[in-house]
């Protein structure tokens, strides 16, 4: 998941005009007068801003939002230093058009460190026009001038305009070199670093927030698509006369699979199938229900969790395909006697299962396009219609909508491609809905996959030597070529975050990598491979304080004791990691969680820590676990976070609370199993997601930082699953080394 | 295909639909009131989440046909202007992230305050445990709901 590439300051531009039109006339305008009734006169600034003559300030947020939190944090960017009154701002998001805006799009946790700079550079760049207009207005010099929630003032005299006021004035003036303006000192922050309450709260309270699903469109049509459960099968047949007398339903046709994007060169993986499309969802879904259709399973339709295991135990034991890291030479003195232990860890498929189910809505008219999406990439789904469509980029509008839930799904666009394929055969706008059950059967599922770790520890706490085997079911293979993937490192390149950069001085430091082939496609899951390779490496860590009988807590801060950079090893990557911040976190975690203070029998305390996306985590979370059933209770997460600046710290908070909570599914009872190349669980009985009852007391620490911000839309997620799982070690000293927990295997069983 | 009378949010409605289609659809899709959400459409995630008589219940297992005179309220009934006290905690506690599932927790949470108006943290997770949140913001649900009840000020 790669950013956008971050805004030149050079690229701004400056316009005027009114209502509607002014960003898409204003934009490309040079300086000239306002035009328009007086209370409909606009200044814009530059593409993030419009303010009009009666004092509001409308701001334009680029990046999605999918929960996250984006369009808040991107508006206090913005108006901390065009020191408007947080109040008077109204946000609305940016329209999809890629040559004005470059982050159209939310991944890898980027979208508060991209705009951090570019955002701020806006909001001066106006403020900077509004000081110009009032200096010119009072015929004074603009350092006289101070620019404070929403007014500028004149110093000497005392004088005030309001922005509004300045409307007129400031479109005459020439734009000022974005280049030049001073960005504030994080001191003089009277925004950045407050807790703000969400842009996007109100409306998430009173069923007015209208997300993707939500889309209402004069005479629309919805529609759902009968799909091969069998991942590579086929249809075979397919009666549709009995659909077609559904009441309401409208046309029963075959959509195509799209396989290869020749113009992009990737794979897309929509399955095909039967379209059902009815003047309601619930005729559709009954119009689909009324389908006698057999598939074909096709190639790979002997595959099930069982093959998968086998295939993967089996690469864990072959010479790996890809090796990442070897680096170092053993201690030859080392510190005492050497220990040395293995263990191997195991993690399943895992659905996203975002609350609002995948859907789109498209229009195709004889002049273009349009489609109102909840996606994480506008300007990707935009340009991938078009090409799909054979039409120019200009004539495909795409409406990015509220999302329901992202964690990693709606970076794929699979479903507006199918939206698309059953709204041309129409001529009217239609909704294409996925069933609960469509989603989660047809999701692109976070990878399965196993860790063979090996490791050598001396009796000071030295690593002498540290072996990571990963073997996976790759995300590339979901969406390469047959060419691109004879390159053994672009197979494995999704799969060693975390894993190829340790915090911890090894002495020996071996990681290699096998794919594994699967019919399910797999994708970007929150946190990626830091979701799996954290759970490995944070466990093994525990397993070698143990085996020393050192407190696992103090095994690792002496290992950090250092104060050392590791560089990333890859291009885009995160700054080096810092084991200064990572001693921090974890002490602070330890300390408000009362680290080495007794617990009940029974009851355990584990931690475990992660640096990623720009940010470090600790984690301590208490268990504790019954006797007679092993049933884990997950009962306290402390979590300590250092993301640097914490833009909106209250927001901060709510994403690692959320990261947690999301981690928890795949540690207590999520997962995806396969049968017949096809998934078997369908809806929320049977794939089981956290519930309140099972939702643990949480406490979220912030360590305060004024460095550029760090991502936490994922950082959450990563150590979670080895702290319960290190806590369970303590609670009952048995280990879990597969996820989720099995309580058979800790249930205390009487001795005969 | 018989006509259905109904009344949501205190408005009258009548429908040309079979008695057997979920509610929730009806909502959705003929009545434009798309604050209750589709999440499962088995009862299982409590997203559609709407009131009868006061009441919580599944509109996605909560046929047409069986509504009869009792009154629905939806999210959208639920206050002219967020004045709900449920609302209103919703809000101070800054709950929502994608907010998807919040109209099923909000109407569940306003049923369990009217059965219980001072709950005690069992009884909030024995009612709400029907409602998922994928987003994680369980913990503060748990306490919009104790702020509602006046248990946190």
């Amino acid at each position: 998941m790669v950013c956008s590439a971050k805004l030149d300051r050079r690229d701004f531009l400056k316009g005027v005009g009114t209502g509607g039109l002014a960003l898409t006339l204003g934009f490309y305008l040079p300086c000239g007068s306002v035009s328009g009734p007086a209370s409909a006169r606009t200044l814009q600034p530059n593409a993030w801003i419009r303010i009009t003559a009666d004092n509001l300030i409308t701001v334009l947020t680029e990046i999605p939002e999918l929960g996250q939190g984006s369009r808040t944090v991107a508006t206090m960017m913005l108006a901390e230093e065009l020191e408007a009154e947080w109040s008077a701002i109204h946000v609305e998001q940016a329209p999809v058009d890629p040559k004005i805006y470059k982050n159209l799009s939310a991944g890898g946790s980027g979208g508060t460190a991209t705009c951090w700079d570019s955002l701020r550079v806006v909001g001066a760049q106006a403020r900077e026009l509004l000081l110009s207009a009032a200096a010119q207005r009072w015929e004074v010099s603009s350092k006289e001038c101070q620019a404070r929630l929403g007014t500028v003032i004149h110093g000497p005299s005392g004088r005030r305009f309001t922005y509004g006021q300045l409307v007129e004035t400031a479109a005459t003036l020439p734009p000022p070199d974005a280049a030049a303006i001073p960005l504030k000192a994080p001191a003089d922050f009277r925004l950045i670093g407050k807790s703000v309450a969400r842009v996007d709260g109100p409306a998430k309270v009173d069923g007015t927030a209208i997300f993707g699903i939500d889309v209402r469109v004069p005479g629309m049509l919805f529609a759902v698509i009968a799909r091969c459960p069998h991942f590579g099968g086929r249809l075979e047949s397919c009666e549709v006369a009995a659909a077609r007398k559904v009441h309401g339903v409208h046309a029963v046709f075959t959509v195509p699979a799209i396989g290869l994007m020749r113009g992009l060169g990737v794979n897309i993986n929509t399955a095909g199938g039967v379209a059902v499309v009815a003047d309601s969802s619930w005729s559709a879904i009954k119009g689909r229900e009324a389908l006698r259709i057999s598939w074909d399973k096709g190639p790979g339709g002997d595959e099930s969790s069982e093959t998968l295991r086998r295939e993967l135990k089996r690469a864990a034991e072959a010479p790996p395909a890809f090796v990442a890291v070897d680096r170092g030479d053993p201690l030859t003195e080392p510190g005492g006697a050497v220990r040395t232990i293995e263990a191997f860890y195991e993690l399943p498929f895992q659905a996203h299962a975002t609350l609002e189910p995948m859907n789109t809505t498209v229009h195709v008219r004889s002049d273009g396009i349009e489609i109102w999406s909840p996606t994480q990439i506008g300007a990707e789904l935009q340009r991938e219609i078009a090409l799909l469509a054979g039409v120019p980029e200009e004539r495909v509008k795409v409406h990015m909508m509220l999302c329901g839930g992202s964690f990693g799904r709606r970076y794929q666009w699979d479903y507006a491609a199918e939206a698309w394929q059953v709204a041309r055969q129409v001529r009217r706008p239609v909704q294409l809905l996925w069933t609960r059950e469509d989603d989660m059967q047809r999701d692109f599922y976070r990878q399965y996959s196993c860790h063979g770790l090996s490791g050598a520890v001396d009796q000071r706490g030295n690593l002498l030597s540290w072996r990571h085997r990963i073997v996976s079911t790759p995300i590339r293979s979901t969406f390469d070529t047959p060419e691109k993937l004879r390159d053994p490192k672009r197979v494995a390149s999704q799969e060693l975050s975390g894993a190829d950069v340790l915090a911890y001085p090894v002495a020996r430091f071996h990681v290699d990598y096998s794919p594994v082939q699967s019919a399910l496609p797999r994708a970007w899951w929150r946190s990626v491979a830091q979701s799996f390779n954290a759970f490995a490496i944070e466990c093994f860590v525990d397993e070698l304080a143990h085996a020393l009988g050192r407190d696992p807590l103090k095994f690792r801060l002496a290992l950090l004791e250092e104060d050392r950079e590791v560089p990333s090893v890859r291009a885009n990557d995160d700054p080096p990691l810092q084991t200064r911040r990572f001693r921090q976190v974890l002490q602070l975690a330890a300390k408000k969680a009362g680290w080495g203070t007794s617990l009940p029998a029974g009851e355990g305390r584990g931690i475990a820590c992660c640096y990623s996306f720009g940010s470090y985590i600790a984690y301590v979370a208490e268990v504790a676990v019954e006797k007679k059933t092993g049933m884990v209770r997950v009962r306290r997460v402390v979590a300590a976070v250092d993301c640097g600046t914490a833009v909106n710290p209250d927001g901060v908070k709510a994403m690692t609370e959320g990261g947690l909570n999301f981690a928890l599914t795949p540690v207590l009872s999520g997962e995806i199993t396969v049968r017949d190349a096809a998934v078997e669980q369908s809806n929320f009985d049977t794939y089981q997601v956290l519930r309140m009852n099972q939702a643990p007391d949480v406490e979220v620490h912030l360590v305060p930082g004024d460095s550029a911000p760090g991502g936490m839309g994922e950082t959450g997620v990563p150590p979670l699953a080895p702290a319960i799982a290190n806590a369970v070690f303590a609670a009952t000293g048995k280990r879990i080394r597969r996820l989720p927990i099995d309580p058979t295997l800790l249930a205390f069983k009487e001795s005969a | 295909m018989p006509s259905i009378e109904i009344v949501v949010n205190e408005r009258r409605h009548v429908l040309e639909a079979a008695p057997e289609t979920p509610l929730l659809w009806v909502l959705r899709d003929s009545l434009g009131l798309t604050g209750t959400k589709y999440g499962c459409g088995k009862g299982l995630c409590g997203a559609c989440t709407v009131h009868l008589e006061g009441i919580a219940v599944r509109s996605c297992q909560t046929p047409l046909g069986s509504v009869g005179v009792r009154r629905v309220t939806t999210i959208e009934g639920l206050s002219r202007d967020r004045s709900h006290p449920v609302q209103r905690a919703w809000i101070a506690e800054q709950v929502p992230q994608c907010g998807y599932c919040q109209s099923g927790q909000i109407m569940q949470a306003v049923s369990l305050l009217k059965q219980y108006p001072r709950p005690s943290r069992e009884q909030i997770d024995a009612v709400m445990s029907g409602n998922i949140c994928r987003c994680g913001t369980y913990q503060r649900i748990r306490r919009a709901i104790q702020r509602a009840a006046g248990q946190i000020v």
